[in-house]
């Protein structure tokens, strides 16, 4: 039904849920993409330490975006994922090697190499499924009746494959400023200039994704650069600009809590944006929200629960948090 | 020759699934197992607890993450593979597996992190708390996602409207008719699987003469377990066939290998079903026990597989088999408890190298006999994927071409040989270092936080400074 409040709410909780996926993982996976290029094996041990308490509930966001979209918009779930086949694919072997690196890295002695290697690749891949699978649902999935009518390769385009490179970078931007928090040293000092590299490439990389899309998409055009849209919209650009000088000032000035806010901070507005070309298009661009919704009863039995659920998962994820806060020190103790 | 997607899809999820389900098995189990012990020490402070915890624990952060890493494919393929069920019955099972993840996945990864590197960082209590909130994370998602599973088999509280959907009553739909006595099988048979691991651990190292202590406690407790859990099973189980004759005749036809049915059947021991012939071949059995069985009465009438049309019937040649495998342990499992009894009795339980021999032997049962209970169950249900409405060959993905179903297959297939390959001997590593034998604790307080999962594969790994 078009405008229910209802659907509204799980909109917001499934897009909720994507943006958390999106920055929690998103750093964890950033350390996995940087993991090589880190001066020393020390270093590596530091920086695998520094996600290894957390990455298994920030991959959890994942499993609640996917379980969100099956019950509240049971459509987009089955038409998504078919027309994703190869990319999710990926993502997930991808996954399967990098978690069980965290596990095994430490057991192996003389493989140990091996998981490393595991960690990265399983990490960049991931990341780039990822990026491939955002790109390809900006461009469109056709639908037929209730099911996906593309090919198995719908999804190959330059243009997703361009989203896929972008987000390894940005990860791997929100990851360097995540170790620029938690550690200290030779590391930090080599994540401060990896971070500022990073940066430059990650602008370059939103600015042409924003002007590829409208270029591609002549309705996403029209949104942005119509009147008045034109002057409503302009302070999401022009937000992401002062972010873009302010984390290059903390980044100069050695702040250390406050480049990796900042980059959150230019994921979502990045986020917002695509919120705002895409809306109210659930599966662009012919499925809106409110043709895929379920009905009342399925979104209402949810709701009542999750008005409960997610804000003790919140505190109790704070909690965790909080529990492991502190600097990681080098690799104290391993043999 | 033509690639079917079908056939392919159905391989895929039986494979993924059946690795899943592997560490499940063992995590529940052995999240309660750790609760207790970490309750123990709190309680009694004697150090032997936690470090029989701490063992444990090792072993559980590598199972655990097996268990996630594939139990997130299988969310995903009911998508990808799936598409037609996922639109039809989203509606009802979407929220079942969403309240899963909501109630259990978080609750579980949250505070795994505490259990496995948290113990030098928080007071005691919590601590305790973060190992009894992971084991009510892994009991709640067995809850949900056995509901879900029961849902398709027993399907309630819905209506149809076209060709969707749509629920009733809640109620219903989360204890559906067979949920009561799936959750309560299940369950069960994932606490005997990890007490018959405990045990066969125990008597491992008590036959190596090694960590005596350690493993005379862990015997006595797995024992005195198996023995309330494998009568009680027995019993389960025969309420759960007599709840599935009820609802499933075909299915306890094709377990029972009948093709007639009617009063006086036999209980079958021995037969290689034949549908080609509608009728068995080298068939042993029992006259009449069958019908007893099922109906508690001698001229009992019980289904037989011809009473179905032919595009309605699983087929028997497997489930008749896989059934039998799953009772038989149930039997060996029985007697296992029988002769722990004798034994305790005499005097006799540390000192009878032969039944430690035997218990070392049993240590894989209890996974065998779940993965032929599943199978039983989901090829049974055949052709349905939701019982009486819904064919497994209506709910495939339209669009999926035969020769991407055939490369995630072999994608997951050579993933998770590698992936299972190096667990099992990184877990078997594992048993061999054993637990920590000294009575101090193994480090300074404050130093050597483990990381999780990897917590203490060997040695904790690095230190985290407190900001104070
Ligand atoms: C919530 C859902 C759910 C759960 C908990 C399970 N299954 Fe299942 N199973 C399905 C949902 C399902 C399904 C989606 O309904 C499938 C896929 C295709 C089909 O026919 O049914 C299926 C098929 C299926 C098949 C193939 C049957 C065939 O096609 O002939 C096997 C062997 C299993 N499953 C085994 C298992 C095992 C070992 C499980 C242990 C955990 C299990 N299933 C739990
Ligand atoms: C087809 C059905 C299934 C699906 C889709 C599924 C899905 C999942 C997912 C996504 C996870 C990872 C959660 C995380 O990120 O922490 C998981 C883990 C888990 N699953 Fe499953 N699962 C299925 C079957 C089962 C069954 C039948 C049981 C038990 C009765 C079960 C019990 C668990 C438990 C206890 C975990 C926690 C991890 C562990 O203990 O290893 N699952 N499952
Ligand atoms: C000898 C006694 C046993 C009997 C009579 C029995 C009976 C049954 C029946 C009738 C089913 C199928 C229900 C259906 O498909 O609707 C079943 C399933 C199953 N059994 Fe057993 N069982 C026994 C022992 C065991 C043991 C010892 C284990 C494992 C340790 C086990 C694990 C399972 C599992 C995992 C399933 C599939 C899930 C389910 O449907 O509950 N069973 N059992």
């Amino acid at each position: 039904m078009e405008g229910s409040l209802l659907t509204l709410a799980w909109v917001g909780i499934v897009g909720f849920a994507v943006f958390m996926y999106v920055l929690m993982d998103g750093f964890d996976l950033g350390v996995g993409i940087l993991y090589p290029f880190a001066p020393r094996e020390e270093d590596r041990d530091t920086m695998m330490n520094s996600v290894a308490p957390v990455w298994d509930f920030n991959e959890t966001w994942l499993v609640l975006g996917g379980a969100g979209l099956f019950a509240a918009f049971p459509i987009a779930y089955a038409v998504l994922l078919p027309a994703m086949y190869i990319p999710l694919l990926v993502m997930l072997v991808a996954l399967i090697f990098r978690g069980v690196a965290f596990e095994f890295r430490f057991k192996a002695r003389a493989r140990r190499y091996w998981w490393n290697r595991s960690f990265f690749a399983g990490s960049v891949l991931a990341t780039f499924a990822q990026g491939v699978v955002l790109g390809s649902f900006v461009q469109g999935i056709p639908v037929q009746g209730r099911d996906f009518a593309g090919t198995m390769l719908h999804w190959l385009t330059p243009f997703s494959l361009f989203c896929g490179a972008a987000l390894v970078v940005g990860y791997a931007l929100l990851g360097a400023t995540w170790l620029i928090w938690r550690t200290i040293g030779r590391l930090q000092d080599w994540c401060f200039r990896v971070a500022r590299r990073l940066m430059v490439v990650v602008l370059v990389g939103v600015a042409a994704v924003s002007l590829w899309t409208p270029f591609l998409l002549p309705d996403i055009a029209q949104r942005w650069f119509s009147m008045p849209n034109l002057i409503l919209l302009s302070p999401v650009p022009l937000v992401t600009a002062v972010l873009a000088v302010a984390l290059w000032r903390a980044l100069d000035n050695g702040r250390e809590v406050a480049p990796f806010l900042l980059s959150m901070a230019l994921f979502a507005l990045s986020y917002l944006g695509l919120a705002i070309s895409l809306w109210p298009n659930l599966i662009p661009p012919s499925v809106t929200v409110w043709q895929a919704a379920s009905p009342p009863e399925t979104q209402v039995f949810l709701l009542v629960g999750m008005a409960f659920l997610i804000p003790s998962i919140l505190g109790y994820t704070a909690y965790s948090y909080w529990v492991f806060r502190g600097k990681v020190t080098g690799s104290f103790g391993y043999h | 020759m033509e690639l079917d997607p079908l056939i392919l899809s159905r391989i895929q999820f039986a494979f993924t699934i059946s690795f899943h389900i592997l560490f499940p098995s063992f995590t529940v189990g052995l999240a309660c197992w750790i609760a207790l012990l970490e309750g123990l020490w709190v309680g009694t402070g004697k150090w032997i607890y936690r470090s029989l915890s701490e063992f444990w624990t090792r072993i559980f952060a590598l199972s655990f993450g097996l268990g996630v890493v594939s139990g997130i494919v299988m969310s995903y393929q009911f998508g990808t593979n799936w598409s037609r069920w996922s639109d039809t019955v989203g509606n009802v099972l979407g929220p079942l597996i969403q309240y899963e993840v909501v109630t259990a996945f978080f609750l579980e990864a949250a505070f795994l992190g505490i259990l496995l590197f948290g113990r030098d960082r928080v007071p005691r209590g919590i601590h305790l708390m973060a190992a009894c909130l992971v084991a009510l994370g892994t009991v709640l998602s067995s809850f949900w996602i056995l509901s879900a599973n029961s849902w398709m088999h027993t399907p309630a509280g819905f209506e149809i409207r076209d060709g969707r959907y749509f629920v009733t009553d809640w109620w219903q739909v989360v204890f559906n008719p067979s949920f009561p006595y799936r959750l309560a099988h299940m369950l069960t048979a994932m606490f005997l699987t990890t007490s018959f691991v405990v045990a066969g651990i125990s008597a491992w190292y008590l036959l190596k003469h090694k960590y005596h202590e350690h493993a005379r406690l862990g015997l006595k407790m797995a024992l005195a377990m198996i023995t309330v859990l494998a009568p009680l099973q027995i019993f389960l189980g025969d309420l759960h066939g007599l709840n599935t004759l009820e609802h499933q005749p075909a299915k306890i036809a094709a377990m029972e290998g009948h093709w007639e049915g009617g009063p006086r059947a036999p209980l079958i021991l021995f037969a290689i079903p034949d549908p080609a012939t509608e009728s068995n071949r080298w068939e042993l059995g029992i006259e009449g026990l069958s019908s007893l069985i099922l109906k508690h009465d001698l001229n009992g009438v019980v289904p037989g597989l011809k009473q179905f049309p032919p595009n309605e019937r699983p087929d028997p040649r497997l489930v008749f088999w896989t059934f039998r495998v799953m009772v038989g342990i149930g039997m060996v499992m029985l007697a296992v408890a029988a002769i722990h009894v004798v034994l305790r009795l005499r005097g006799a339980l540390f000192q009878t190298r032969w039944f430690q021999w035997m218990l070392v032997g049993c240590m894989p049962i209890g996974f065998v006999a779940i993965l032929a209970g599943w199978f039983t169950t989901e090829v049974g249900r055949q052709p349905w994927v939701v019982y009486g409405h819904l064919r497994t060959a209506d709910a495939l993905t339209p669009s999926l071409s035969g020769e991407a179903a055939l490369a995630s297959l072999l994608t997951f297939v050579v993933a998770y040989t590698i992936i299972y390959g190096a667990g099992t001997y990184y877990l078997i590593r594992l048993l061999g270092i054993g637990p920590a034998v000294n009575r101090e604790p193994p480090m300074a307080e404050g130093a050597g936080h483990g990381m999780r999962p990897m917590s203490g594969a060997e040695t904790p790994a690095h230190t985290i400074t407190n900001p104070e």
